[in-house]
């Protein structure tokens, strides 16, 4: 299908990330739903990094 | 193959589901807590000194000096505790747990548990009731009577009570509360129900008077929270066995002394990790505003650590006219807990989740994953010491405190060359 004719039916959206693309649509009354969703760790790197050597702990 | 980590949480999960708090019996602190001696004062949360001491903490310690016959004014305790000839120390040292303030003295009755699984035991003192209190930092001469009354009339009656009755499985008891409407932190109401109707008639066949008898029969069906002080220490006699766990990343302990938040990990031992303790999102009793708040205190998450009080607040929809919300967040909340939680309870299951088993083993590395923190529910005290409860509401604790306890774990790791390159 091609994106022209997707945008010629009825939208049903689901949004990740910013919660303003949920909140304008909404108001334009699209069905749209917000995905409760953060990055890993809040994308902070040193609890990144932390994760990633805590996965590296060795086999019993 | 598993790795050192999933065999110690495989450990410390066995250890939850396995426990099997049970009350034996009453005593006086003094007497039976371990390592509880004349000069020494207990209190809820990490270590803390008078000097940084809330409101509140101050507050029971000054009711507890007064209680105590070492001061008989609030001004007069409040130089006795300033003094240096009390020392403190956290419930949580000393196999204890204690609501809000927590403040326990030598005098003071408490009950004692054994987790018969694994031979370990808990105490806690008796609740005493809602409003001006000492738990709360009230330390007016009501307060003091009424502990007076607890001492010499309530403490007897139970204790013979309890001999006559003989070990009551509270973990059972506990699972019936929370198909009954109780998540067992600030909704104990159906668990009271269970306890009186289990002791009423050994209370009847004690050797005191009748006016003592319905005096004790009508102070615990006056008081709701009578078994907060009874699932509290049946949730620490249950998880103190997962702190010599070793590699274990499942939380073991959170508490507040009022003025800082504290976790301790299976993997870590006894060590805490603290941050300054947040400001609780409530419901407040006609008067008083969150200007009036303290910050979070109190011992009483010990049962979200075990999975019950927020994290199961899906069974207890009564309990948001309490701490606010609706029906509809409690059921989020309990679901939301999943996320950073091991295993689901075999004893405590929560009816509106077609009996799912309620969310239990934190874990520090999902909590920083997920970056999805523990729910608590709590009361609120006034921030001064003297004036008691203003509230109650939902609080989370610092982020802070798994990071700093993440950081460590991988250190030991990292230490003992467990770590592959």
């Amino acid at each position: 299908m091609s994106v022209n004719d997707l945008f010629k039916q009825e939208l049903k959206v689901v949004n990740l990330g910013l919660k303003s693309f949920y909140s304008d649509l909404k108001s334009q009354g699209v069905a749209t739903v917000q995905v409760n969703w953060k990055p890993k760790a809040g994308g902070k790197k040193n609890m990144l990094n932390l994760l990633s050597k805590i996965n590296k702990v060795k086999q019993s | 193959m598993i790795d050192i980590i999933e065999k110690a949480n495989k450990e410390a999960l066995e250890i939850i589901q396995n426990g099997q708090p049970t009350l034996i019996g009453l005593g006086v602190a003094g007497e039976v807590i371990p390592g509880m001696e004349k000069d020494l004062f207990l209190h809820a949360g990490p270590p803390i000194t008078w000097e940084k001491m809330s409101g509140p903490l101050r507050g029971g310690v000054m009711a507890g000096l007064i209680y105590e016959g070492l001061a008989s004014t609030p001004e007069e305790a409040a130089e006795y505790a300033a003094s240096g000839k009390l020392r403190f120390e956290p419930c949580h040292h000393h196999d204890a747990v204690g609501p809000m303030a927590g403040i326990v003295t030598p005098r003071m009755p408490v009950w004692i548990l054994e987790n018969t699984a694994y031979g370990n035991r808990a105490y806690c003192t008796l609740n005493e009731g809602l409003g001006k209190v000492l738990r709360m930092g009230a330390y007016g001469p009501e307060v003091i009577k009424h502990l007076q009354w607890m001492e010499s009339v309530l403490y007897p009656v139970l204790k013979e009570t309890i001999e006559i009755h003989g070990p009551i499985d509270l973990k059972t008891m506990i699972a019936q509360a929370v198909q009954m409407g109780d998540e067992a932190h600030n909704r104990n109401k159906a668990a009271t129900s269970l306890l009186i109707r289990e002791i009423a008639p050994s209370i009847l066949k004690t050797s005191f008077s009748n006016e003592d008898k319905i005096a004790v029969l009508e102070f615990l069906n006056s008081n709701d929270h009578t078994f907060l002080n009874l699932s509290m220490p049946a949730a620490k006699a249950t998880l103190e066995p997962v702190g010599k766990v070793k590699h274990s990343t499942i939380v073991y302990t959170m508490a507040r002394n009022g003025t800082e938040f504290g976790i301790r990990v299976g993997g870590l031992g006894n060590r805490w990790f603290t941050a300054p303790a947040e400001i609780i999102d409530g419901l407040f009793f006609p008067g008083f505003t969150k200007e009036d708040a303290n910050p979070d205190v109190g011992d009483s998450c010990i049962t979200e650590t075990l999975g019950l009080g927020g994290f199961s607040m899906a069974t207890a929809p009564a309990i948001v006219q309490f701490v606010g919300g609706t029906p509809k967040d409690a059921v989020r909340y309990t679901t939301s807990m999943y996320e950073i939680t091991t295993e689901e309870s075999k004893a405590y299951k929560l009816p509106p989740l077609n009996f799912r088993g309620s969310p239990t083993g934190i874990d520090i590395r999902k909590v920083i994953e997920t970056q999805v923190l523990p729910i608590i529910n709590t009361g609120i005290a006034h921030k001064d010491p003297g004036v008691g409860q203003v509230g109650a509401g939902i609080v989370r604790p610092p982020m802070a405190c798994f990071e700093q306890a993440l950081e460590a774990f991988v250190n030991l790791l990292e230490d003992e060359g467990l770590l592959e390159d």
